[in-house]
C-alpha cells in the first residue's frame, strides 16, 4: 500500500516535469523570436531587403517600374500601410508577426516574408 | 487448449481490440485543425495493458501490428512513418520507466504518450523544414500527458481487472 502510494507520487512528479519541459520549450521559443526576426522583401522572386523586426521603420518598396508599397514594421509586427496597387490586398492584409507569415502584393510582384533570427544570420 | 494457442489467443484478441480502438479514434473529430498531432491515442490502453501482462515482446508486436494494418486501412504511407516511428519509441520509453520500478501504468503511461509525440515531431523536423515545431513540440507534450494520464488510468484498471501473464497464458 506504501509502495503504491509512492508510486502516485512518482507518476505526479513524472507528469509536473513534462508540464515543465513543455513550458520551457516556449520559453526558450518566446526568448528565441523576441531575439530574432527579419522582414525580407522580395521583388519578383529576389530578394530586396531584410529588415529586423526589432527596429520600428518605415520603409517604402519602389519597384522597378515605379510602383510603391509602404512597409511599417512596429513592435514586431510587420504590415504594408499604403500601396499603389490596383486591388490594396497588401494594405488590407493584417499585420504579421510570425515566423513564416508573409503579406503578397501580387500586382508588384512584392513578397514581405518573416523568417527567423537564425535564419537571417546566414 | 495447450500453451501455444492461448498465447496466440490472446495477443490476436489484444490486437483486435487495438485496432479498433486505432478506428474509433480515427473517427472522433480532430480536437485542433491548429495541432493536428494531438490524439488520445486510446490504442495504447492495450500498449500498456500487454507491456505489464505479457512482456515487451508481444507488446512491441501488436504494436507494430496494429499500426501497419491501420495505415493500411485507413491511413497513407507518410503516416506509417510518422506513427510506426511514435508507437515503436514510445513502447521502448514505456519499458524502461516500467523497469524503473517506480511509476505505476499512469506514469508509464504518460511516458509513452510524450515520448510518442516526441517522435513523431522529431521525424516532421527530419521530413520537413518548419520553424514552427518547437512551439509543437511544447503543445504535444502537455496534450501527450494529460491523454497518457487518460490512457494508463484504463489500463490500470483492466491490468487489475484482467488477471493474465505470460505464465498463465
Amino acid at each position: 500500500m506504501k509502495r503504491e502510494a509512492h508510486r502516485v507520487r512518482h507518476d505526479l512528479l513524472l507528469c509536473g516535469g513534462c508540464l515543465a519541459l513543455a513550458l520551457l520549450m516556449l520559453v526558450l521559443l518566446r526568448v528565441c523570436r523576441d531575439e530574432g526576426g527579419y522582414a525580407v522583401v522580395r521583388i519578383d522572386g529576389e530578394t530586396h531587403c531584410r529588415l529586423p523586426l526589432t527596429e520600428n521603420t518605415e520603409y517604402v518598396i519602389e519597384t522597378a517600374d515605379g510602383q510603391r508599397n509602404t512597409l511599417v514594421i512596429e513592435d514586431g509586427r510587420a504590415y504594408v500601410s499604403e500601396a499603389t496597387c490596383p486591388d490594396g490586398i497588401c494594405a488590407a492584409h493584417r499585420p504579421i508577426t510570425r515566423d513564416g507569415e508573409s503579406i503578397v502584393c501580387l500586382p508588384h510582384r512584392v513578397v514581405i516574408e518573416l523568417e527567423g533570427g537564425t535564419e537571417g544570420a546566414t | 487448449m495447450t500453451q501455444r494457442s492461448k498465447t496466440v489467443t490472446t495477443v490476436g484478441i489484444c490486437a483486435a481490440v487495438a485496432l479498433i480502438l486505432s478506428y474509433v479514434e480515427s473517427m472522433l473529430p480532430p480536437i485542433s485543425a491548429a495541432a493536428p498531432g494531438i490524439r488520445l491515442g486510446l490504442a495504447n490502453i492495450v500498449g500498456v495493458f500487454l507491456l505489464y501482462t505479457m512482456g515487451l515482446r508481444y507488446a512491441l508486436g501488436v504494436s507494430a501490428l496494429r499500426v501497419a494494418v491501420s495505415a493500411l486501412l485507413f491511413g497513407s504511407p507518410i503516416m506509417l512513418i510518422y506513427s510506426m516511428t511514435g508507437a515503436l519509441f514510445s513502447m521502448v520509453m514505456m519499458l524502461l520507466f516500467r523497469r524503473l520500478g517506480c511509476f505505476s501504468p499512469v506514469g508509464v503511461s504518460v511516458v509513452g504518450g510524450v515520448s510518442h509525440n516526441l517522435a513523431q515531431v522529431a521525424v516532421a523536423a527530419l521530413l520537413l523544414d518548419t520553424a514552427e515545431l518547437w512551439y509543437y513540440m511544447a503543445i504535444l507534450t502537455v496534450t501527450g500527458t494529460v491523454a497518457g494520464v487518460a490512457v494508463g488510468l484504463c489500463a490500470a484498471f483492466l491490468i487489475r481487472r484482467i488477471p493474465i501473464n505470460k505464465r498463465t497464458v
